[in-house]
């Protein structure tokens, strides 16, 4: 592992016996995928077979660059921090672009949802199609991207050390893309294997696997090889997040490929164990992707921003362990009343209730780290940012243990309220949480004395939060309705509404929701454009405002 | 709790906090899931389920690949209101051949898993079609595409082996004879006598309307219309049904 | 860095750690943080005790603890639905045995079977023939006094009883209009004639030559189920063709490719999937649309 400061090591960037396994793995992985191009025994599975020939080549070809490059005078882009952030800012720039794309998929399909005729009636086009494209692009393309780079800037900055690994952290980040670029294409293709946020194939699968299994050793070693006594609680976070999601992946994949060269597979569990299993996955997707990962990046962003201190180390140590224990058993309440059996649904439920403190714990750390600092809500919009997304946080927990309590379930299951807690977690807390740490990194990575423009952040602020309002009333209006119509009965104990009624009833509410979620995709536009301008170097002359440069922003040396 | 034992152990221990990690969630999920394998009474006693003939399968295929279970559950909640819009609620049992599991999460559409024989071939036609022709309050999209794209059925026998090697009791002659069934099942007055003793209550017949074409349509409305249709819940009390 | 620290701002110490200029205040849990854990970890205790809720092996295997009250949801739901029953037993029981005309005598009766009818008509019923029960092409209006196979009450209920042309109902109603033109009976010609005949029942045909050409062809071919005068039959479902009411479509073009290509709709029967009461009280439902005979 090559530390540019680490004297009489081979330079980063040469061809070292790593980077020639490295070359070598790609060139077997290519050979493997053109067989399987070769005889693949669906288009879908060729057209991805070439993908991975393409990109695998593609790797090894800019090792061979890098290799030239360094050879030839020039030397691999270090900033002199000797923090590895060029695979962070790469990081940052996907979590803008896949955040775009999501959203607008999210846009398209709300208002398909509106004006039906908007499916154009493809194979391509049509909803069933769009909406995992839209749930995984923003899950996993532009969540995972804002992850995966603020876990690289953190670990790196809270551990006093260079991020592990050469190669490593640019094959995560390159060999998740092509995750999500397999995964996307294939929705559109119809490569699917309906399990919801785990609908990618066998093989992506596997693929994913492996660049998982990379980012938990790079993350790992980095921490490692720490140069602080102490793992700083982001960071248990942090791992909790990327150990458990291996967990559920590969639990939750196991299937067997109708042959190796097809893109079909067949889960391996049946029925209600496959269900329950989906939902311990989904449940935790939830909680570990969303959640924990994300309760990280709060806690870096948020006391590095207020310039404050964390407000209790002891509810950090309880809530974290709470959580990531109490988290796993909730997946049931997405079965209630199910042919699960009575005694997993309880399980499920009553976890939920004790998840409530736990999730909470994070939302107390993260408001009350603000505590002599509340000015700086009103003088710092990236800061409002982050702490609205905090108290969204606190509301979607607080409702989803509402939502599991078998009374209400029965109501709001299978309506358009879990659509609207989905989203006031999902906009709300993932959304903002993200939003802030990128306004604070593009600044601190691109050396820029402060971003833009900060008008720009508020404007940003102001059109997504109304952009949320509505959507979400619009979901808990359109959600009660939905399940009161189902279950309403008329005078005489006869169902009241046939389901094409309630169908129509739902028309205007998916109108609002969808001009909501227009007005949420501009303030991510506006977010491009100010990250862009920042980036070019540019400043909004007419903000004259003191410099927010990060403190200990260089790598220093040990103790 | 600080006092006698330090948190710090594992701080400064980036092992320790992963191992510990792992054990912590691995509880869950262990007690939850492993007992539903063991407990007899998961999976009611009922008779009458059995595997998805060829056709049926390619169908479910296409009902997968088209995200249908985006908008459609196959799973009636043991609710008043569900049962009587409905019917009965579904058993464990009765998906438990179904690699994987439909049972959905959202209702943008109505429940499913009892459309079988509820409406004609003619019917699913025109509404795959264009929806909103038969049932003008509808944000179904359309799929005109299925009617006129033939079933690729060339490796079905591949798909019963997947499901063999995953516990769905497909018999060798039921994998061979694939190819033959599926084309049986979906062509008027065909010979279905081999169909229907490894298939009981599967129903042949042209789906689609186009004689001509073994087309994705045909497979399709083939599953949606066996949906429900396998467990006799007159010969059954409620009692039976205990989990 | 390990220095002990206070926090100017609040006086609360720091756990002395700094990580990128980070630290940690020492403050406790707030106690009403804990409190409200515990309360909820109470709470799930006492509710496992009440209902099923944990799996173990015992010495006849795997099983779970059942909860003390005996909680069991697909009872309750059961127990709801004949609770319900029971209620309405006096007058669901009645409607599934009274005979129809007198349950429609009987203003009590029919009031229950209306909103019966009503409720199962919408998820059944409408998605083929309508909200409204206007119909479309190809399903049939039920407002109108056209009958297929008969207005009577006897009629609709063994129409729904049975369905038309369901083939897995062995006493269905039964009968099919053949693909004249497909199946090389009559010429393209002849069809064409024989459609500006029918069209000419209605009033429709301006084409005089060809009405009369068509006569003939319909005398020899049609008659047979839709009568000497085109009035229709109703035991054959064959419909009434002079009353300008079409179920396929009234132009040239429709009656044309109907001609030719024969029709033969299909409405399931409902024998299997609703009670009897129930499908009483549809056949008494659809019968007060508009059109009952
Ligand atoms: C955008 C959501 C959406 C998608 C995707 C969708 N449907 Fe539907 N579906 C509906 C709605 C709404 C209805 C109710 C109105 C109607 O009958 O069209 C419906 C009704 C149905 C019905 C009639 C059910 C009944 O009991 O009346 C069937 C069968 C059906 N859909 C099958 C499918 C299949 C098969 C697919 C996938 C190829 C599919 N749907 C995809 C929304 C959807
Ligand atoms: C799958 C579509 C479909 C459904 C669902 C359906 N019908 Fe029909 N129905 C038809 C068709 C098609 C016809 C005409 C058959 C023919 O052409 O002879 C018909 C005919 C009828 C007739 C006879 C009309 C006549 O003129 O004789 C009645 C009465 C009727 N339906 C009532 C109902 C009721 C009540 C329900 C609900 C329980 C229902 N239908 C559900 C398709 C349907
Ligand atoms: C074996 C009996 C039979 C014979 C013979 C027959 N029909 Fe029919 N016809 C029917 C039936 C039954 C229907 C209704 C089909 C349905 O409901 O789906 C029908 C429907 C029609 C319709 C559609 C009416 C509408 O409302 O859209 C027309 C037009 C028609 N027939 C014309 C003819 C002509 C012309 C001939 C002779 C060339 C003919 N039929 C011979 C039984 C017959
Ligand atoms: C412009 C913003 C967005 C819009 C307009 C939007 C719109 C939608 C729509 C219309 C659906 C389908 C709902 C249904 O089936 O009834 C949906 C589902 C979903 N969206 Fe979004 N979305 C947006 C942003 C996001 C973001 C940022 C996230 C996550 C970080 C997210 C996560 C999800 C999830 C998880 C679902 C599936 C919910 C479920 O299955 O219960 N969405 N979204
Ligand atoms: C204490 C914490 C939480 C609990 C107990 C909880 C509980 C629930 C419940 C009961 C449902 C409805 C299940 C159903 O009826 O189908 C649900 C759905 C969902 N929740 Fe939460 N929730 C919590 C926090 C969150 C957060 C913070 C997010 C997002 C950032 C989130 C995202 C989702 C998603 C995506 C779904 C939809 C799953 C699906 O059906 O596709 N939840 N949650
Ligand atoms: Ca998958
Ligand atoms: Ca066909
Ligand atoms: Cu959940």
């Amino acid at each position: 592992m090559a530390v540019s400061s680490a004297p009489g090591a081979t330079p980063p960037g040469t061809m070292t016996s790593a980077a020639w396994a490295v070359a070598g793995a790609l060139i077997a992985g290519a050979v493997l995928f053109i067989a399987i191009a070769a005889k693949a025994q669906d288009a879908p599975m060729a057209a991805h077979a070439w993908l991975f020939v393409f990109a695998f080549l593609a790797g090894v070809m800019a090792l061979g660059q890098r290799h030239f490059n360094v050879t030839h005078g020039g030397s691999v882009a270090d900033d002199g921090t000797g923090y590895a952030d060029g695979v962070v800012k790469a990081g940052a720039i996907a979590t803008l672009f896949w955040g775009v794309a999501g959203f607008l998929v999210g846009v398209v399909i709300a208002f398909q949802l509106a004006f039906p005729f908007l499916n154009l009636d493809t194979a391509f086009t049509n909803f069933g199609r769009l909406r995992p494209l839209h749930t995984s692009a923003v899950i996993f393309a532009f969540g995972g991207n804002a992850l995966i780079a603020t876990s690289f800037y953190v670990v790196q900055r809270t551990s006093r050390t260079r991020l592990a690994g050469d190669i490593a952290p640019w094959f995560v980040f390159w060999g998740y893309q092509l995750f999500i670029v397999i995964a996307a294409t294939g929705y559109l293709m119809g490569v699917t294997q309906s399990k919801e946020y785990a609908e990618p194939e066998w093989y992506a699968d596997i693929w994913l696997t492996i660049v998982w299994v990379v980012y938990l050793l790079v993350f790992l070693a980095t921490l490692a090889k720490r140069k602080e006594p102490h793992i700083y609680v982001a960071n248990w976070f942090y791992l909790a997040f990327i150990v458990t999601i291996a967990m559920l992946h590969i639990g939750n994949n196991l299937a067997i490929p109708e042959t190796w060269t097809s893109s079909k597979s067949y889960a391996l569990f049946p029925g209600v164990q496959d269900a329950l299993i989906q939902w311990w996955y989904g449940h935790n997707a939830v909680g570990f992707f969303l959640t924990a990962g994300f309760l990280g990046m709060m806690y870096y962003f948020i006391p590095k921003r207020a310039e404050r201190p964390v407000y209790s180390y002891r509810l950090s140590i309880v809530h974290f362990w709470s959580l990531i224990f109490i988290y796993i058993w909730a997946g049931p309440h997405h079965l209630h009343f199910t042919a699960l059996p009575d005694w997993a649904q309880t399980l499920g439920m009553t976890f939920s209730i004790m998840l409530w403190m736990p999730s909470w714990g994070g939302m107390i750390n993260g408001l009350m780290t603000l505590s002599g600092a509340w000015d700086k809500l009103r003088t710092d919009p990236v800061i409002r940012m982050l702490v609205v997304s905090v108290a969204f946080y606190g509301m979607s927990t607080f409702e989803g243990p509402v939502m599991s309590v078998k009374a209400v379930n029965s109501l709001s299951h299978y309506t358009d309220w879990t659509i609207g807690h989905v989203h006031s977690g999902a906009l709300g807390w993932v959304g903002f949480i993200s939003f802030g740490a990128i306004y604070c990194l593009i600044p601190w990575l691109w050396k820029r004395e402060r971003l833009y423009s900060l008008a720009l952040v508020s404007w940003h602020f102001w059109i997504a939060t109304i952009g949320i309002v509505l959507y979400i009333t619009a979901m808990w209006v359109s959600g009660i309705l939905q399940g009161l119509m189902w279950r309403a009965y008329d005078a005489q104990g006869f169902l009241e509404y046939s389901f094409a009624e309630t169908v129509e009833a739902m028309h205007p509410f998916y109108v609002i929701r969808a001009l909501g979620g227009v007005l949420f995709l501009t303030g991510a536009l506006i977010m491009v454009y100010n990250c862009w301008m920042t980036i070019k170097g540019r400043v909004r002359e007419s903000e004259p405002l003191p410099a927010s440069a990060p403190a200990g922003a260089t790598l220093q040396p040990a103790e | 709790m600080a006092k006698k034992f330090s948190h710090a152990t594992i701080e400064k221990n980036s092992i320790l906090l992963l191992v510990l990690t792992l054990v912590v969630v691995a509880i869950g999920g262990l007690v939850e899931i492993v007992p539903t394998f063991l407990i007899k009474s998961t999976i009611e006693d009922v008779k009458g389920v059995r595997p998805y003939s060829p056709l049926e399968l390619a169908g479910r295929n296409i009902y997968i690949r088209e995200g249908c279970y985006n908008c459609h559950s196959q799973m009636v909640r043991s609710l008043r209101s569900e049962v009587e819009r409905y019917g009965h609620y579904s058993l464990a049992a009765e998906s438990k051949y179904d690699h994987p599991f439909q049972w959905g999460s959202k209702r943008t559409g109505p429940d499913l898993a009892r459309v079988g024989g509820k409406y004609s071939d003619e019917w699913h036609r025109l509404h795959m079609e264009d929806p909103r022709a038969v049932v003008p309050e509808s944000v179904m999209p359309g799929y005109p595409f299925l009617a006129q794209t033939p079933l690729d059925y060339r490796n079905i026998e591949g798909g019963l082996r997947a499901l063999a090697a995953a516990g769905v009791p497909y018999s060798a002659e039921e994998i061979e004879n694939a190819r033959a069934d599926l084309e049986a099942q979906a062509t008027l007055d065909a010979d279905t006598e081999g169909l229907m003793q490894r298939y009981p209550k599967a129903v042949a017949r042209d789906f689609d309307g186009n004689p001509k074409m073994i087309s994705e349509l045909d497979a399709l409305v083939a599953y949606l219309q066996m949906l429900g249709t396998l467990v006799d819940f007159n010969a059954y009390e409620n009692t039976d049904f205990t989990q | 860095m390990s220095e002990k620290h206070k926090d100017e701002v609040t006086g609360v110490e720091t756990t002395g750690h700094s990580w990128d200029g980070i630290r940690e205040l020492n403050n406790p849990l707030p106690k009403w943080w804990i409190y409200t854990f515990y309360a909820t970890c109470i709470w799930a205790a006492v509710y496992w005790v009440v209902m099923p809720a944990w799996p173990y092996l015992s010495l006849d295997g795997w099983t779970y603890t059942k909860g003390v009250i005996g909680y069991e949801q697909r009872d309750v739901v059961t127990g709801e639905i004949e609770a319900i029953a029971a209620g309405r037993a006096d007058t669901m029981q009645k409607i599934a045995t009274t005979p129809l005309p007198e349950i429609a005598a009987d203003p009590g009766l029919m009031e229950v079977a209306l909103g019966a009818g009503r409720a199962a008509f919408g998820d059944n019923c409408a998605p083929c023939h309508g909200s409204g029960a206007q119909g479309s092409k190809g399903f049939p209006n039920l407002n109108d006094d056209e009958w297929l196979w008969g207005g009577t009450l006897d009629d609709i209920h063994t129409t729904l009883q049975h369905g038309i042309r369901w083939d897995a109902d062995d006493n269905t109603r039964f009968n099919i209009m053949m693909a004249y033109g497909r199946d090389g009976i009559l010429s393209r010609a002849e069809v064409s004639d024989v459609a500006e005949y029918v069209l000419s029942l209605s009033g429709g045909s301006e084409n005089a030559d060809a009405v009369s050409r068509g006569a003939d062809i319909f005398q020899s071919q049609c008659v047979a189920c839709h009568g000497e005068a085109g009035k229709g039959n109703q035991e054959l479902g064959a419909p009434d063709l002079t009353d300008a009411i079409w179920l396929y479509g009234g132009d040239k073009t429709d009656i044309v490719e109907t001609v030719s290509n024969g029709r033969s709709g299909v409405m399931p029967a409902w024998g299997e999937r609703l009670d009897e009461g129930t499908i009483k009280a549809l056949t008494l439902y659809v019968y007060t649309l508009g059109g009952g005979q």
